[in-house]
């Protein structure tokens, strides 16, 4: 036992003392997220304000937490949802069960769902923890016109978009 | 007459003693807990109320609404009553501490004067090592039975340490009663007798952490092997009393280490001013505490057998060395 090290020791904690404190005060000041974050997903939509989900339920096939519930409808020219046949006239996310892993964003063929990053999820009860697409699609975009729209007969044939090529 | 007397006793000792420390206490824990978050460079609680200053408040209101839970193996009078032995001596051991002088007419002496103060400490504070053992033994859990037996054996040693560096300012005190508070206090006033005894008061710091359970001896309460120690079994307001009686015995230590060797009430101008007599009291009680609070962000804790061994093989024999080089040199010098 070194008396000096006794010293050394308590002399190191005060300069930590001294120093300014790392942390955030979280609900005044947010730290930002990574990009890659997977926060709460977003139901998006084309430019023009159609949706991009076109009902197809691999997201739901994907989940490994069984959370996405997917249901299908027709669409028609006079109500048109989404390109191609079909949209989701139902889609609900099960925030309780879901695990943020981002394998729904994966299996998406119109990249309609992304995990964005919202983080600040809270519930009161568990029917509320339930998101449909009330909560998940988002707003129409500048210049786009909202969902169910009329469109010419035989403009949006095609489902799936043409992606662009990634390399 | 009689009953004059009386309701000032009460006053005295539910004013002082009942709410001063049940405050102080709760007060003690938030400055631990901000202390010790920027030992740690965080900033500690800082939301309930302006400067997190309700979050004592808070808790006790938390604590009170809390489920109390007596465990059905436990023996039930002992498990209610170990508490409250526990928190007693705590309350009631500033009962001897003066916390300013008699001038022009105005006591600030409140505290009472007796001629064994010194003793009358010591007795009290063994008294809660009884609260701890009892605690342990009746919860009916091995770890809380283990963390009262270490609390008894810990406490046992580090007392003869603790009542060896109160011989010190005891045989410094030139007076016919240098057991009394009081009389210490007074022979403080032009030196102070942490310069005259600094290896008695490193004696009595080191002795008194170890007695009052905290880090780097908080061996009856070690988390990593004893969950919580004595008192794992307690929930609710019995918990709140063990918790109330941990900090209201650091403030207690705290209060007689400033009384006993840094002086008590003395500081510049309190012959003039006796109401700064209590300000420099509790300024260099918040001193010593906040010394507390540094040694546990700085020490891990000792393990078992060695904190046997500090106690009994460094400890003690520094004390006694301490004492025995006091009185020859008081003796030789003439006091």
């Amino acid at each position: 036992m070194n008396p000096f090290e006794f010293l050394r020791g308590l002399w190191t904690t005060f300069l930590n003392f001294l120093e300014r404190p790392v942390t955030y005060q979280y609900p005044e000041i947010k730290r930002p997220v990574r990009e890659r974050f997977r926060g709460r997903h977003e139901l998006k939509r084309y430019d023009n304000g159609l949706e991009k989900c076109i009902g197809c339920a691999l997201c739901a096939a994907a989940c490994p937490a069984d959370a996405i519930f997917v249901e299908a409808a027709e669409n028609t020219d006079e109500d048109r949802f989404s390109p191609g046949e079909r949209y989701a006239s139902t889609y609900e996310i099960n925030f309780l069960r879901c695990i943020f892993c981002g394998f729904c964003e994966d299996a998406c063929p119109t990249e309609a769902i992304v995990l964005e990053h919202n983080y600040e999820l809270s519930y009161t009860d568990r029917r509320s923890a339930i998101y449909g697409k009330d909560k998940l699609l988002v707003p129409v975009p500048e210049g786009g016109q909202p969902t169910p729209m009329k469109v010419e007969p035989g403009s949006f044939d095609r489902a799936v978009p043409e992606m662009e090529d990634p390399t | 007459m009689d009953l004059v007397l009386v309701l000032e006793w009460t006053i005295k000792a539910a004013v002082i003693l009942m709410v001063f420390v049940v405050l102080g206490a709760a007060y003690l824990t938030y400055f631990e807990r901000r202390m010790l978050a920027r030992f740690q460079v965080r900033i500690g609680p800082n939301r309930a109320g302006p400067f997190g200053l309700l979050q004592p408040i808070a808790d006790t209101i938390k604590l009170m609404f809390k489920e109390d839970l007596i465990p059905e193996q436990a023996d039930k009078v002992l498990f209610i009553v170990a508490p409250i032995i526990t928190v007693i001596p705590a309350m009631i051991l500033l009962a001897v501490i003066p916390i300013g002088p008699e001038v022009w007419g105005i006591n600030l002496d409140l505290a009472a004067d007796i001629n064994v103060g010194v003793l009358y400490i010591m007795a009290v504070a063994s008294i809660a090592v009884y609260g701890i053992a009892i605690a342990g033994w009746s919860s009916a859990n091995k770890y809380s039975l283990m963390g009262g037996i270490r609390a008894t054996a810990q406490m046992i040693s580090y007392e003869l340490a603790l009542a060896l560096a109160f011989v010190g300012p005891i045989l410094l005190t030139n007076s016919e009663n240098p057991m009394s508070v009081h009389e210490i206090v007074r022979a403080q006033q032009s030196l102070w007798f942490v310069v005259l005894q600094p290896v008695g008061f490193l004696i009595y710091m080191m002795a008194a952490v170890a007695e009052i359970n905290r880090a780097p001896f908080d061996m009856p309460e070690a988390e990593q092997e004893l969950t919580a120690g004595y008192h794992t079994e307690y929930s609710g307001l019995k918990f709140a009393l063990f918790y109330l009686a941990e900090y209201g015995k650091m403030l207690v230590v705290s209060f007689i280490g400033a009384t006993l060797f840094l002086g008590g009430y003395w500081g510049p101008f309190v012959n003039q001013v006796p109401l700064l007599g209590p300000v420099y009291l509790l300024a260099k009680v918040v001193v010593l505490l906040y010394f507390i609070v540094w040694l546990r962000a700085t020490y891990p804790r000792l393990r078992y057998d060695k904190l046997m061994a500090f106690g009994w093989k460094f400890m003690l024999p520094l004390a006694l060395l301490n004492v025995m080089i006091t009185a020859s040199v008081i003796v030789l010098v003439g006091g």
